[in-house]
């Protein structure tokens, strides 16, 4: 219950944010050369002023600034993104057709990166100083300085053309007209280099944190009075230390969920996954701005949900937490 | 029969620490059934000495030469794997800081049970019971639901109980307790120095006892051990080493201790410079979302002091002390009541308030900007106020020289002085406004006995050259009795007594102050366990949810339904001397 | 300084930086041409032609030319996009730091939603809004950087602004610049100093991703460009895009070193 409302409390701090983000956005696309309507007749081939207008009166653009924010806000309310002209359906059918990709990798790529970092970090802070820190902390700080979408083209170079062991590119092989646990195990495949690659750096954030979280809370008090209680370092570690020494990586989790969202931007262009971050590379190109608005309103939804989640967690780890 | 015996034993630092060595040629026995204590100040190598016996040594911390002999084996040349099993069975140790030695994420139950866990194949269900036994034990109110609680949800004075029940959970034939009661208030200490004494006698643990206080030492010890700098200087029976100190280190020590004793009265003047009235400060945590929690910190505190007195407020955490002395000098607004300095309500602006009033901080380490040269820092508000950069400069060395420091120190950064320079500097640059009125909060408690006494003097000194009056707020009785010539005492927001210091001392009317004044340790082992002992029940309850009516009352032996229902107001029950309390009653302490 | 130059890990970071430097400095002497000019015969292994010891791309320009034109623009949008994003963290976290209350609320909430919307996707669309020009690019990506440190300094500044210290000067009258400047400022600047090393490494990688996607100034010669072009050809002459990539990653490399090296020069409490 305290977990809960805790939790409710925090969902609803992050209304105020999310209007601030919806507001923002609006207001700066605004700015943006040409409009929908734009995008639309350069899509055609081209039209008259005649149709342009007549365009503008159908998608609303030719009312005042406010009143297009507010009918924007209310379509919102009513979970309508509006119109894609580029794609020809409702943006929320183009946004939730590339959600799964994107969900799934996020979803490796996070596991990916929290688990290792974690067992890595753990590792390295036991033997500090001394080769294994050495080691994962010299791989951390490569993997952190490599570019995601280089270490993508690399790993497609040398693992699906030179040793030909993984597919270099998109969300299951629909050729081969898999079902059921044959598709996703064929994603699951399709994904092993993505997953990779998007979760490298973090995996090499998580190390480091997991890696100085561990040496601080070893440091602590309670860790002498556990020795002073005649526990080995093996029980100290698994009972005492490793449970504090999430709760800043838990932490991160949350705060990291935006870059991650970005990073997938550039890991699905690479490995060309029909994700929501291709289809926002896609819509600047085209400057579908209602889709890229819808984007942005999906993504900010998926990191409050991330966040949402991550209070939840906290809240279970740390009895501190709303006393 | 010796259980414990540290032969000629060498400690030595890490490459880079300020000397060489922690311990020299330290030797001490300690007889099963003894309480020993090791007494020294900071950097005397005592906790170093109990961290080598556990083998707890900080990284870097070896023993170069001797041995600790403990039940006939070397414990510094035992096996890595061998200490581990002596440690919980054998040994067990209390550490200072209650707040943290405890995991915050494990339920106290499960952290107590884990020392049968560990050293025994009891079955679950005994151990549960034996946990519970344990708690009941070292008398922990409720025992059931301490086994549940996690350690934020218990008192300071609590947390210290769980630890001394783990240590002796498996009754071990040594006990080691590295300053277990100077993190707690002083009604607190006196309970756990009592619960500490009877475990002892009633399964006959040997003790080590580190401390830095005589009183304590007077209160608990057979034995003294007296260490300065890694040595050991004095060592004898308690009664022998306060009452007829061998060693001049030792005499200057005790000499250094303020006791419950005090200068004569002097005249004051009859000119108000300081005048609370009705003063009530609430802290609300503010945050749209948030739980709200209010902390009534003050609640209609009145009080008035002369030009030239000093006023000693004493209280335990929780009374609201540290809040008052805020209030005092502008630091924090308040929600009701009035401040008038010399006739005129406390200026709003504070580069008003600050000709009015000053301050001079607790802790020497951080009341320093540790980034910027001391002489800027006291003469920064001069320069800001108009002054010229000279003459705000030679004003500043004048200033260091009267509270004692070379002038030539002043282009020097805080961390090349000691604790008490630093009190030095800031009370140079409290004066450097020239201020009538000045609130010192807790100026000595962070430092050692010796260095006390020097600052307090210095601020004896200042008083009388400059005609300054002096709010001095503090939770150590005797300071506060050597200093004041009034003195409040306060309980969880209120003020219980207020009198001249003679008077409040010597007839004291609030059952609070007799407990107060009962609790603190008197360094003298005659007159220590020839006077009146007052044990009050368990801890300061948290402010955030004072008792109704007279706040006092769930501690109180002489409560009665009245007190639960009526609070008792501030009385003037002899010429200058107040008392809020339904039953006061005099009765000589000290 | 000496603490620091005891390290060898950070010496070599210090190193590394400098090499690029030297490069970047470099590039106007040795490459004096345009680098994104036709230079020969495209698709030249590295080492086949004696004039081209990287190769040549896909357009026939020499990538060694390139590499060192491209460590200029890297350091110079890793050094703007950081002075830009610490100075907006450093002033927003300190306001709310320092005066807690409804400012703080406003100011952590515009925070929080500028970490609520993923980075890059924000960079996109302000590229998309205001163009790519290199010099809006570089504003762009200081805009999308600045929320981790106005964090970090704000939590800096709520803890410093309670200890004594700042109390004092407090009581002693001074105002709030002099105590925001004189007093907080200057022990809240070491963890953000360390911290904008992260900055920089961030607004390099963002820089390259942004031109990798071909979104990015395509008239200044950036290495995250040149890998993208070596996309098309990536099955057969895969160097053209691992090259520019070991150059990014040595850059970064020596970025994260030296933070780390101040980070222990500055704060040398592990060493204790």
């Amino acid at each position: 219950m305290r977990v809960f409302s805790l939790a409710a409390r925090r969902l609803a701090a992050s209304l105020p944010t999310l209007l601030l983000i919806l507001v923002g956005m609006f207001l700066l696309l605004q700015l943006a050369p040409g409009d929908t309507v734009d995008a639309l007749l350069a899509q055609m081939g081209g039209g008259d002023a005649g149709v342009a207008r007549d365009l503008r009166v159908f998608y609303g653009l030719d009312l005042s600034l406010p009143a297009q924010l507010g009918n924007y806000l209310w379509r919102l309310v009513r979970l309508d993104l509006g119109f894609s002209a580029i794609y020809g359906k409702p943006v929320a059918t183009v946004i939730l057709e590339r959600l799964p990709a994107t969900l799934s990798l996020m979803g490796a790529s996070l596991s990916l990166a929290f688990c290792a970092g974690m067992g890595l970090g753990v590792i390295a802070a036991r033997h500090v100083n001394r080769w294994p820190d050495t080691l994962i902390s010299t791989l951390g700080l490569i993997f952190y300085a490599t570019p995601s979408f280089w270490f993508g083209l690399m790993a497609i170079v040398l693992f699906s053309v030179q040793l030909q062991w993984l597919p270099a590119g998109g969300f299951g092989d629909v050729a081969m007209g898999y079902t059921g646990w044959r598709r996703a195990l064929d994603i699951a495949w399709h994904l092993v280099l993505p997953t990779l690659t998007l979760g490298l750096i973090f995996l090499a954030i998580y190390l480091r944190i997991m890696r100085a979280s561990m040496l601080e809370v070893l440091s602590l008090d309670f860790v002498r009075t556990a020795r002073a209680k005649g526990l080995r370092e093996g029980r100290i570690v698994t009972r005492h230390v490793l449970r504090n020494a999430l709760l800043p990586m838990v932490t991160l989790i949350g705060l990291q969920a935006g870059t991650m969202l970005g990073g997938a931007v550039v890991v699905e262009s690479v490995f060309a996954l029909p994700g929501l971050g291709r289809l926002a590379y896609e819509s600047v190109v085209q400057r579908d701005l209602n889709t890229l608005l819808g984007i942005v309103f999906v993504s900010a939804l998926l990191v409050i949900a991330v966040n949402f989640a991550v209070d939840l967690l906290y809240a279970r780890l740390d009895p501190r937490i709303g006393a | 029969m010796t259980l414990l015996a540290l032969e000629r034993l060498t400690v030595a630092l890490p490459a880079g620490a300020d000397r060489p060595h922690a311990l020299v040629d330290v030797s001490l026995t300690l007889d099963a059934g003894e309480i020993l204590c090791v007494v020294g100040e900071s950097g005397s190598g005592k906790s170093i000495t109990a961290t080598t016996i556990m083998g707890l040594m900080a990284p870097g911390v070896r023993v170069a030469a001797g041995r600790v002999m403990f039940e006939g084996t070397d414990l510094a040349r035992l096996p890595a794997e061998a200490l581990p099993r002596l440690r919980g069975p054998r040994i067990a140790m209390v550490f200072q800081e209650p707040m943290t030695a405890l995991n915050p994420l494990m339920m106290v139950g499960d952290q107590l049970a884990e020392m049968w866990r560990t050293h025994t194949d009891l079955p679950a269900r005994d151990i549960a019971a034996r946990a519970r036994a344990a708690l009941a034990e070292v008398a922990l109110p409720d025992p059931d639901g301490a086994l549940r609680a996690y350690p934020h949800e218990l008192s300071g004075g609590q947390r210290q109980r769980v630890m001394i029940a783990m240590a002796l959970a498996l009754e071990p034939a040594l006990l080691i307790c590295d300053e277990p009661t100077t993190a707690l208030d002083v009604t607190t200490q006196a309970q756990i120095l009592r619960l500490i004494r009877e475990l002892q006698s009633r399964r006959g643990t040997a003790v080590l006892f580190i401390t830095h206080d005589f009183g304590v030492v007077a209160e608990i010890a057979d034995r003294v051990i007296v260490m300065q700098q890694g040595l050991v200087v004095e060592q004898g029976a308690a009664a022998q080493v306060l009452g007829a100190p061998a060693h001049d280190y030792t005499r200057r020590l005790l000499a250094a201790v303020p006791r419950l004793t005090a200068p004569a009265p002097r005249a004051i003047s009859a000119e108000p410079v300081l005048e609370i009235t009705g003063l009530s400060k609430t802290y609300r945590p503010a945050g749209l979302f948030r739980r709200r929690r209010e902390t009534r910190a003050l609640d209609g505190v009145t009080l008035t002091l002369r030009r030239g007195a000093t006023l000693g407020v004493v209280g335990e955490s929780g009374s609201g002390k540290s809040t008052l002395a805020r209030c005092a000098v502008g630091l924090l607004p308040f929600d009701a009541g009035t401040i008038r300095i010399e006739g005129r309500p406390l200026p709003g602006a504070r580069q008003a308030a600050a000709h009015c009033v000053q301050m001079v901080f607790q802790d020497p380490y951080a009341s320093l900007n540790p980034r910027r040269r001391v002489g800027d820092q006291v003469a920064q508000r001069p320069i800001a106020a108009g002054t010229g950069r000279d003459a705000a400069r030679a004003q500043a060395a004048e200033l260091f020289a009267l509270v004692g420091l070379d002038p030539a120190a002043l282009v020097r950064f805080p961390h090349e002085f000691s604790g008490g320079q630093r009190q030095r500097i800031g009370i140079a640059r409290a004066l450097a406004l020239r201020p009538k009125l000045i609130v010192c909060d807790e100026p000595v408690s962070a430092l050692d006995v010796s260095i006390q006494a020097q600052v307090i003097n210095l601020l004896d000194d200042l008083q009388e050259e400059f005609d300054l009056t002096y709010v001095f707020i503090a939770h150590d009785l005797s300071v506060v009795r050597h200093i004041s010539d009034r003195v409040a005492v306060m309980y969880l927001g209120k003020i219980v007594e207020v009198g001249d210091r003679v008077s409040l001392y010597e007839h004291p009317m609030h059952p609070y102050t007799h407990a107060l004044l009962s609790a603190v340790p008197v360094p003298d082992p005659d007159k220590e366990h020839a006077r009146e002992r007052i044990l009050l029940t368990g801890d300061v309850p948290s402010p955030l949810n004072p008792p109704p009516a007279c706040r006092f009352h769930t501690r109180c032996w002489k409560a009665q339904s009245l007190c639960t229902q009526v609070e008792p107001p501030l009385v003037e029950v002899q010429p200058g001397h107040e008392v809020a309390c339904h039953f006061p009653e005099e009765r000589v302490i000290v | 300084m000496k603490r620091y130059l005891r390290n060898p890990v950070a010496v070599l970071g210090a190193a590394l930086v400098l090499a690029v430097l030297g490069m970047g400095l470099a590039a106007p002497l040795l490459f004096p041409g345009d680098p994104l000019g036709l230079a020969g015969r495209p698709l030249q292994w590295p080492g086949a032609n004696p004039r081209f010891p990287l190769g040549t791309d896909p357009s026939g320009r020499d990538i060694m030319a390139q590499i060192f034109h491209g460590a200029r623009i890297s350091l110079l949008i890793g050094f703007v996009a950081t002075l830009v994003a610490t100075a907006i963290g450093i002033a927003i976290g300190a306001l709310a730091g320092f005066y807690g209350g409804w400012v703080d609320t406003v100011l952590m909430r515009l925070t929080e939603a500028f970490q609520t919307l993923p980075n890059f996707l924000l960079l996109l669309v302000l590229v998309a809004v205001f163009g790519s020009h290199i010099n809006t690019v570089t504003v762009a990506i200081g805009l999308v950087s600045w929320p981790p440190v106005a964090r970090l300094t704000r939590a800096e500044f709520l803890t410093l602004r309670t200890r004594e210290f700042v109390q004092a000067a407090r009581v002693q009258g001074l105002s709030d610049l002099h105590l925001m400047l004189r007093e907080v400022l200057p022990n809240a600047l070491p963890p953000v100093i360390v911290y904008a090393s992260v900055v920089m490494a961030v607004a390099i990688l963002l820089e390259s991703a942004l031109a990798f996607l071909q979104l990015s100034d395509p008239n200044v010669p950036s290495w995250g460009n040149l890998i993208g072009l070596g996309r098309n050809v990536l099955r057969v002459e895969w160097y053209v895009s691992a090259i520019p990539g070991v150059a990014i990653l040595l850059t970064i490399l020596g970025v994260s070193l030296v933070g780390q090296g101040l980070n222990d020069a500055l704060n040398p409490r592990i060493g204790k």
